[in-house]
């Protein structure tokens, strides 16, 4: 009963988050320009969103997961191409390849050390990688999947130059998908996979299957990342063997480093600030900027990346109250 | 109601700041600056900012402006900048595209918006065909290659291995030599691809030695050309009767010189020397140079350097209007003296014709330079060539 | 057959020495340093520069490229690294990865995009037949310097005053501090000894793997490899494990090109699988 009451206290709505999704929302309504971008935006916060689950609430870490964005990407591409050009059909299929692949490599992040979990995960990307560049016939190799035509989204709206329905389309997804997420972590099952992050051996001895929670929890962050692979590969209509790439893995661990893993919003928060700074610097500077941008990681790590993070979880914290 | 009238006012915004910006012409310059192809990327910006310095910023009119933007060789974000620079700047023309997926990726973005894209360096030959809105002013790698293949058979040469970097420029110099050595009567050992990430050659240099043919051609990306050759040579291959020939992507201008004496006598085929002998070229060179403290243009600086030829050419033909359909109509056919030499545009393909020219590394006052010695003239691309027929 | 093993050695010997800094500072001090490359691209350039505007022989370059990656190591550990090693990992990967960004974009603009090249000593060059093997010259000197570091190195570990202090600052720095044993300073020499040798591994390796502003992030994956698969306890575990990749890598590419691309991903996901702590390692 007790447990049962923290958990509905912490799964209430707060002020701030609400504040946030309806300004997201309403930034459908700004002029054209800026949607493209926010639409990039959305979907490396789902992608980050992802990598959250497994590691702000499992203790997961992983540099191999464009493997899941890459492999939701082609099915929904591949799909299109010759299935069908309805989008949700896409996306739900591409969620679904992606989560059978999560499952069915789950078991190789069960032991061993971080470094451990690094290399093999980031083995798995290459691996797909270099598979998808060995099928050309399948793929499209290394030109990337030609031919990839959408339909219009739910039957009515064609996906504009603007990207306003691209936009609005990730932004929906990506709240549909935050409030699954939101409901798996604030259920005594997102509650056993903290007491397995904590402290595996006294996890196990208080009862928790370890390995069965971390099998879900990692099938389930796999299938995230499909969705936001299929989201990319349908609202730009292309596929290349780049989502796959070691870069990609490496990006959405940052972004969800500088926001903070563990809080669910640490993904958004991470994806708004680095492509709002790159796009900002790359702007001024397009040969280099990522010389700044390697600056401001050394610097917000030196002034206490805690303390910033911490800082706006704190004040989320106290909206709610 | 309250949607459509917001579309209308969005509408209105867009129409006046059009109006606003009537008398400029802006080129949104995708390129890779940052990044294993930022050197590509530095040659072409390079060169761009060259020629406009010395053919002034203002053309039928208007004055142009462009827009650098570096799209880190991923494609869906070069489509996004395109996206952008269409949507937000109004860019009559799209430019750059370091890579084969970024070129393709942005094709439908062109068709849609009727924006012309003048693809500087990417070399598939299939690009042209991805929308009827571009135009290339680099070249196709089986425009070099064929060319090499003919002369490895007028030069006694019986057996060939191939090997080259695996991905699609690769697979088509590959193919594209292949298919031209063996109509011609030669014989093809093995064709050998190397993975883009291998840092060592060494497994299929052996390989190669272990056919022992008569010579051994190669395409690998500019940057990975020294590292080849250095272990051809290592490997003694050199002194073993294997000829090396290759494209000219192997001997890239920009490296050649740092490479070594080990460059000497590799025979290539391409479309642009430093040392191609006009008074169009040397004054390239020579303002190139002194422009970039020393760096020598390489064929993608000079891919640049006609794109902008391209884009000026077409708005005098235009009378400064900046109508796709009509800066496409403009473009086609269109000839002119590049420093590469002569070239024009293929009224059916979109694609340039060039000449290909045999050269051989040697040293010219004191540095290493692609000497040409033969030339093969107007070389269309020799893929889509072979579709029509 | 013995021209890919020895071609295979040669490789592994280069990354063994390109990444044996990072598997001391991630094995033994436990610090997460992804910018290890940009002390190898240091030692690269350092060579060079040296070769190409100083007219330095390359063996003179050598040392040098071990001092200017030594010397940088040394100035930023004091500075900037040791304020990290109490960070947790996720801060040391974000740091570390800045690092490299800054490391890349600063070649870029001080160097150009391009590729560098240094021209080796003729006596360098060439190969000669040995024992039915094709041995190319250059290959052989790596083996060999390489080979002697490596004992060096495990000597030095197991053998030295300053290793066992190494050992001990790393194993309970406090008990260490309390022993009188100058734990800072064990730590800064071992980090500038690190970074200076994965300069060296940058002047040696730039001839066969290239040199330009990216290196730290196109090597990055490969280091971590190593360091992951021979396990982080020691030198011996890494040494045999940048042996393996590289014998398995030549190999893999000439006798089944098919999936030579897979190989080397392949023997470690299979590595990691069977021993989750690496070759050599044991689980903390």
């Amino acid at each position: 009963m007790w447990v049962g009451q923290a958990l509905a206290r912490r799964a209430r709505w707060r002020w701030a988050e609400i504040v946030f999704w309806l300004a997201a929302f309403a930034a459908l309504f700004l002029p054209a320009g800026r949607h493209l971008i926010l639409n990039e935006i959305a979907i490396l916060a789902l992608f980050a969103l992802s990598l959250d689950l497994i590691l702000g609430y499992a203790g997961i870490i992983s540099l191999g997961h464009a493997a899941f964005l890459g492999l939701g990407a082609y099915a929904a591409g591949l799909l299109a191409k010759h299935v069908t050009d309805d989008p949700t059909v896409g996306l739900a299929l591409a969620t679904v390849a992606a989560a059978s692949l999560g499952f069915a490599t789950s078991f190789l992040v069960l032991r061993g050390s971080d470094l451990t979990r690094l290399m093999v995960t980031l083995g798995v990307a290459m691996l797909l990688g270099e598979l998808a560049n060995a099928l050309p016939d399948l793929t499209g190799g290394a030109d990337g999947l030609q031919g990839v035509t959408m339909g219009p989204l739910l039957g009515l709206f064609e996906f504009d130059l603007y990207g306003r329905v691209a936009y609005a389309y990730s932004l929906t997804t990506l709240f549909v998908l935050m409030l699954v997420a939101r409901a798996v972590v604030y259920s005594p099952f997102g509650l056993s996979l903290m007491a397995i992050r904590r402290n595996r051996l006294r996890a196990s001895a208080l009862g928790v299957p370890v390995h069965k929670r971390l099998i879900a929890v990692y099938t389930l962050a796999a299938a995230f990342a499909g969705a936001a692979g299929a989201l990319l590969a349908q609202t730009t209509a292309f596929v290349s063997l780049d989502f796959f790439e070691f870069h990609r893995s490496a990006d959405v661990l940052l972004v969800l480093i500088i926001g903070g893993a563990g809080w669910l919003y640490g993904g958004i928060l991470g994806a708004v600030l680095y492509e709002a700074l790159q796009d900002a610097l790359a702007a001024v500077t397009p040969e280099y900027w990522q010389f700044w941008i390697g600056l401001f990681l050394v610097a917000f790590v030196m002034l206490g990346r805690e303390r910033l993070t911490g800082g706006m979880r704190g004040l989320l914290a106290r909206f709610g109250r | 109601m309250r949607r459509r009238a917001l579309l209308a006012l969005i509408a209105a915004v867009s129409v006046s700041s059009g109006a606003a910006a009537q008398d400029t012409v802006k080129i949104g310059l995708i390129l890779p600056m940052t990044g294993q192809q930022a050197s590509t990327g530095k040659q072409i910006d390079a060169a761009v900012k060259l020629y406009q310095a010395l053919n002034g910023t203002t053309v039928a009119g208007k004055k142009v402006e462009v827009i650098l933007k570096d799209d880190t060789s991923v494609p869906d974000v070069t489509k996004r900048l395109a996206q952008e620079l269409i949507v937000n700047d109004k860019v009559a023309f799209l430019a750059g595209f370091g890579i084969t997926p970024s070129a393709l990726a942005t094709a439908p973005i062109a068709t849609q918006a009727k924006v012309p894209e003048i693809v500087m360096a990417a070399g598939t030959s299939s690009i042209t065909e991805a929308s009827p809105y571009v135009v290339r002013t680099s070249f196709t790698l089986a425009q070099s290659a064929v060319p090499m293949a003919d002369w490895a058979v007028k030069n006694g040469i019986k057996k060939v291995v191939t090997l080259v970097s695996d991905y699609g420029p690769g697979i088509d110099a590959e193919k594209s030599f292949s298919d031209e050595f063996k109509a011609k009567g030669g014989t093809i050992i093995e064709n050998l691809r190397v993975p883009m990430r291998s840092p060592d050659f060494s497994p299929v240099l052996q390989k190669a030695a272990d056919a022992k043919a008569d010579a051994l051609f190669v395409f690998v990306p500019s940057g990975a050309g020294a590292q080849f050759v250095k272990q051809f040579v290592e490997r003694g291959l050199d002194k073993s009767g294997m000829k090396l020939i290759a494209t000219g992507d192997v001997t890239d201008d920009d490296q050649l010189n740092g490479m070594g004496d080990v460059m000497v006598g590799v025979i290539n085929a391409h479309n642009y020397s430093a040392a191609h002998d006009s008074a169009v070229n040397k004054a390239f060179v020579s303002a190139f140079r002194k422009a970039n403290g020393g760096l020598r243009p390489n064929f993608m600086a000079v891919g640049g350097y006609d794109g902008m030829h391209l884009i000026y050419e077409a708005l005098k033909k235009t009378n400064g209007s900046t109508d796709g359909a009509k800066l496409l109509e403009a473009m086609k056919g269109m000839a002119w003296e590049s420093p590469r030499g002569p070239i024009s545009i293929d009224p059916e393909t979109r694609d340039i014709v060039q000449n290909i020219y045999v050269r051989k590394v040697q040293k010219v006052d004191g540095e290493l330079y692609n000497v040409e010695f033969e030339t093969i003239p107007n070389v269309k691309d020799p893929v889509k060539a072979a579709k029509k027929k | 057959m013995a021209t890919i093993l020895f071609d295979g050695v040669a490789y592994g010997m280069l990354l063994f020495v390109l990444a044996c800094g990072l598997a001391v500072t991630l094995g033994l001090m436990n610090f997460v340093n992804l910018a290890h490359g940009a002390f190898a691209m240091a030692g690269g350039y350092a060579t060079v520069l040296l070769m190409d505007r100083g007219g330095v022989p390359f063996l003179a370059c050598l040392p040098a490229a071990f001092l200017v990656a030594a010397v940088l190591g040394l100035v930023l550990e004091r500075t900037l690294y040791r304020h990290m090693y109490r960070r947790s990992h996720l801060d040391q990967v974000l740091f570390s990865i800045g690092l490299v960004f800054m490391a890349v974009s600063g070649t870029t603009w001080a160097m150009g995009a391009s590729q560098q090249t240094i021209k080796l000593p003729a006596w360098l060059t060439g190969r000669v037949d040995m024992l039915g093997m094709h041995v190319g010259i250059y290959r052989a000197f790596i083996v060999i310097l390489c080979g002697l570091l490596a004992v060096g190195l495990q000597l030095g570990l197991t053998h030295t005053r300053f290793g066992s202090r190494l050992r001990a600052a790393v194993d309970d720095a406090r008990v260490a501090r309390g022993l009188g044993i100058p734990v800072g300073t064990v730590f800064a020499v071992t980090f500038a000894v690190g970074s200076g040798l994965a300069g060296l591994g940058g002047a040696l390796g730039s001839e066969i793997l290239g040199l330009d502003p990216n290196f730290p992030l196109r090597f990055m994956i490969y280091f971590l490899i190593v360091v992951a698969v021979g396990g982080t306890s020691g030198v011996v575990g890494p040494f045999i494990a940048s042996l393996l990749l590289g014998i398995a890598d030549v190999a893999g590419k000439y006798y089944i090109p098919a999936i030579g691309a897979f190989i080397v991903y392949l023997v470690m996901i299979a590595v990691l699988v069977l021993r989750p702590h690496g070759l050599f390692g044991r689980p903390r």
